[in-house]
């Protein structure tokens, strides 16, 4: 999927709150893992459910198709998870990502309910799968699902059918109407034939804003055009938006997105797992001008490629190039593409379409600035380079051993932080006060507790509690 | 869609390797990630692991209409058939057989009117089974259809085990191929969940039942007609036999089960997508489970129809119908179980290798 998606023009004359009858006890927009727990569980209390996807069928599930595990505490092992992981231990990773940028109380109520959610998953039919190979560092903290987050959101779906949720895809929810925090309708364009859509509840679970650039670019300027959105293209945040503009309290930093650094011939949306590139480590790193701008040996690479999404974006045209020699072409992950390769270090440098001098120097200048010493590839091993700026403070090999391999790296926007505040019961809340009947999970409320960096299959577990919670709360306010 | 050029199974095959959320499906997964590129051998040998459970298709993100077009249970139906075709002699034939149903009625027949003509001039003896064809008149026959397949099968199969490297095997690696093929356990969905094939994004055991009906009875019929053989010329006790002999029990057994099994088998296949298999090759693939599907179901109407006149013609019929499954063994899709055993008993030396 490399295109951008359109969003309709609203007919806002068919939106008439107060009149007509209303369709549903409640109306779930979005289609990704919080949408579709809380409308699980809506539907389980008895309640009328309409799910308003907006992708196609195709294309369902929203980022949780790229998805591929969830973060859980445990005391014992539980299922595929080896041994234990303390809920104080979860949230100590918690605060060392987020840098104490978290709600508190939010973020234990997740931790301390993912246990009893993985119980909840397996239950609704989602499997999981031992630890993947290249990966047996999560095997304690990550349940992995079989065959992925497409196989998980597939699932929930036969769920919700089985339990009748109306699933109506192609559904754009284009305006909610929505005053002193109570919310009648939403005007939805399903497949360009617009109506307004009445329910007693709403649970809003669709997403972030990184497929709009034209959003991004209010915070990034036109870098943001040669970014690449690394999952579904469907997330451009109008709804967020709007909420924000009817008086919903904003959490989160505005203008922060959490980028890493991704094969820069990735798909503009939706490349998904497969376009991360773990070379860097290995390798030196030189802008379009040839020139080195960051330690490539700070630390091991998932502590670092975070940084790296931020560090490409701030280089000429976005863009940078990993160039690694042979001996360390086998210490990473395969990549999605074949790396550019040459018997020569000009002949590869002209393939990348660097400038010839000043990327030969900077690599010269770089391997002679090498010294001796063991290179270990799965530690920090201290081989650092001498004498030249910026520093290489681990891994450092002279790139001297041919075949040589380069490989281009971009910025892959993962999500977004900016999102809507919420209680402990998933409630929005708009100028201070408890929303009656709007609710939220998912990526739009991730803000709260994520405030910044990331924690591998986090999101999920935000998403499954706070989608639970949303939908059992709507739930009861509906069978009022 | 391009499936048959081993340029797309790379492609495909390195979207895999960087995703590897299949992993848990089957072995054919487990075994892809040992590689960091992927040459010929080591595509057709993944390719013979794959059983088209189809439980990667459902569960990834990047199918069509995705730019990485991926189909990964049609690209390794292609290029396992086409390993079949490359490997058993003459390729010709094998081509032939795999993609359509027309020599599989020609050869029936053939058959036909060859067996009758020889009913009919007068050869038969005075046995009471064979009052319609002489049992030395259908050995030899039967004998060379039975033997000459076998033959080219063997070289066929030598040639792809050569062809992937596969080396000497150990007792070992035979054993755990001929238990994951007994159980089907590459058709379990990693977890006994079952698998994808006709069911969309659901798990089901259709078609692992199915093929464990198919599987088994035919073992159970080949078994018959070989415990035949044995009383026939060892203990001189030619048929017909008793409900309750041997050759009965596990006739009729084996018989109800091929027939239940390729029944379902067909029916599983038209409910599919054809899109995630061999399309080229359907028609071939109905023409051989429909042959087993009639093999089994005549020699059925045979049993409870024997001694009646509509039996001698019926007979003919049946025979030329097995007749055509024996030369067809090693040009039909009879040639993926052969070479399935073989991958996995290569999977398992590689492995056992691998320490």
């Amino acid at each position: 999927m490399s295109k951008a998606i359109k969003t309709p023009k609203p007919d806002y004359s068919i939106m008439t709150p107060g009149q007509g009858p209303v369709l549903a006890d409640l109306i779930v927009i979005g289609g990704g893992n919080a949408a579709l727990c809380a409308a699980i569980c809506a539907a389980e209390a008895g309640l009328s459910v309409t799910l308003l996807e907006r992708a196609p069928r195709v294309y369902r599930g929203g980022n949780s198709r790229h998805t591929r595990n969830f973060r859980c505490a445990h005391d014992a092992p539980l299922g595929v998870l080896v041994d234990e992981y303390a809920e104080d231990e979860f949230y100590d990773d918690l605060l060392l990502v987020t840098k104490g940028n978290t709600d508190e109380a939010l973020a234990k109520q997740v931790i301390a309910s993912s246990p009893e959610a993985y119980e909840w998953m397996t239950k609704q039919g989602v499997m999981f799968q031992p630890s993947l190979s290249g990966t047996l560092s999560l095997s304690r903290t990550n349940a992995f699902f079989l065959g992925g987050g497409k196989a998980l959101v597939n699932a929930y779906f036969q769920r919700c059918e089985a339990l009748g949720v109306r699933v109506v895809y192609q559904a754009t929810v284009l305006d909610m109407h929505i005053e002193q925090g109570r919310c009648d309708g939403a005007l939805v364009d399903v497949d360009g034939r617009q109506e307004y859509m009445r329910a007693k509840s709403f649970v809003v679970a669709c997403g972030g804003f990184e497929s709009n650039k034209e959003w991004l670019q209010e915070a990034w300027g036109p870098a943001a055009k040669n970014f690449l959105i690394r999952g579904t293209p469907y997330n451009r945040g109008e709804i967020l938006k709007q909420l924000l503009e009817k008086g919903a309290d904003s959490i989160g930093d505005p203008t922060q997105c959490h980028a890493v650094a991704i094969d820069g011939r990735s798909p503009e949306y939706d490349g998904g797992i497969v376009t991360r590139l773990d070379c860097v480590p290995f390798s030196v790193v030189v802008n379009k001008d040839g020139k080195r701008f960051y330690d490539e040996g700070e630390d091991v690479w998932p502590k670092r490629y975070a940084i790296w999404g931020r560090l490409v974006a701030q280089q000429p045209d976005q863009v940078a190039y990993s160039i690694i020699d042979n001996k360390s072409s086998e210490l990473f992950m395969p990549s999605v593409f074949p790396a550019t390769q040459c018997d020569s270090l000009p002949e590869l440098i002209d393939k990348l379409g660097l400038p010839a001098e000043e990327t030969l120097a900077s690599i010269e200048a770089f391997n002679n600035a090498c010294a001796d010493g063991e290179f270990k590839a799965t530690e920090l091993d201290g081989l650092a380079t001498n004498g030249v700026t910026p520093a290489k403070t681990n891994w450092a090999r002279p790139i001297d051993t041919p075949p040589y391999f380069g490989y281009s790296l971009r910025p892959g926007v993962t999500f977004t932080y900016l999102g809507v505040n919420v209680d402990s019961s998933a409630r929005v809340t708009f100028d201070g006060h408890e929303s009656e009947n709007v609710w939220a999970a998912g990526e739009i409320v991730a803000g709260n507790i994520l405030g910044q960096g990331y924690l591998a299959g986090f999101g999920m577990t935000i998403g499954t509690v706070f989608g639970r919670i949303a939908g059992m709360e709507a739930a009861n306010y509906a069978n009022q | 869609m391009q499936t048959n050029n081993y340029d797309e199974a790379v492609r495909q095959l390195t979207v895999c390797n960087s995703c590897r959320y299949c992993e848990g499906y089957c072995n054919a997964f487990q075994a892809l990630t040992r590689y960091r590129s992927f040459d010929k051998p080591t595509v057709s040998h993944l390719a013979n692991l794959c059983h088209n459970c189809r439980g990667c298709y459902y569960a990834c993100q990047y199918t069509e209409p995705h730019e990485f077009a991926l189909n990964i249970p049609a690209l390794l139906a292609d290029i396992r058939a086409k390993n079949w075709e490359q490997h058993v002699k003459p390729s010709a034939i094998s081509k032939i057989m795999q993609i359509s149903i027309w020599p599989y009625v020609a050869l029936t027949a053939m058959f036909t009117v060859l067996l009758t003509v020889v009913s009919q001039t007068g050869w038969s003896s005075s046995e009471a089974f064979y009052t319609s064809i002489s049992h030395t008149t259908l050995v030899s026959i039967f004998l060379p259809l039975f033997i000459l397949p076998w033959v080219s099968l063997s070289l066929g199969v030598r040639s792809y085990w050569k062809s992937v490297g596969g080396s000497k095997l150990a007792l070992s690696d035979l054993k755990t191929a001929f238990g994951s093929a007994a159980s089907m356990k590459n058709l379990s969905g990693g977890q006994g969940q079952g698998c994808n094939y006709e069911s969309t994004e659901r798990y089901t055991h259709n078609r692992r039942w199915a093929h464990h009906a198919t599987m088994y009875g035919f073992l159970l019929c080949f078994a018959s007609t070989s415990v035949a053989t044995v009383l026939h010329y060892v203990f001189n006790m030619p048929a017909p036999y008793s409900l309750f002999s041997l050759p009965k029990l596990l006739g009729i057994s084996g018989g109800l089960l091929l027939s239940y099994g390729t029944f379902m088998l067909a029916l599983l296949k038209w409910k599919s997508d054809s899109a995630l298999g061999s399309v080229s090759r359907t028609s071939g693939e109905y023409a051989f489970i429909g042959l087993l599907f009639l093999v089994s179901t005549t020699g059925l109407i045979l049993y409870w129809s024997g001694g009646t006149s509509f039996a001698t013609g019926w007979l003919v019929f049946h025979l030329a119908l097995v007749a055509t499954f024996f030369v067809s063994i090693p040009y039909s899709k009879m040639v993926h179980g052969i070479f399935r055993i073989a991958a996995l008993s290569r999977e398992a030396q590689i492995q056992r290798l691998a320490g």
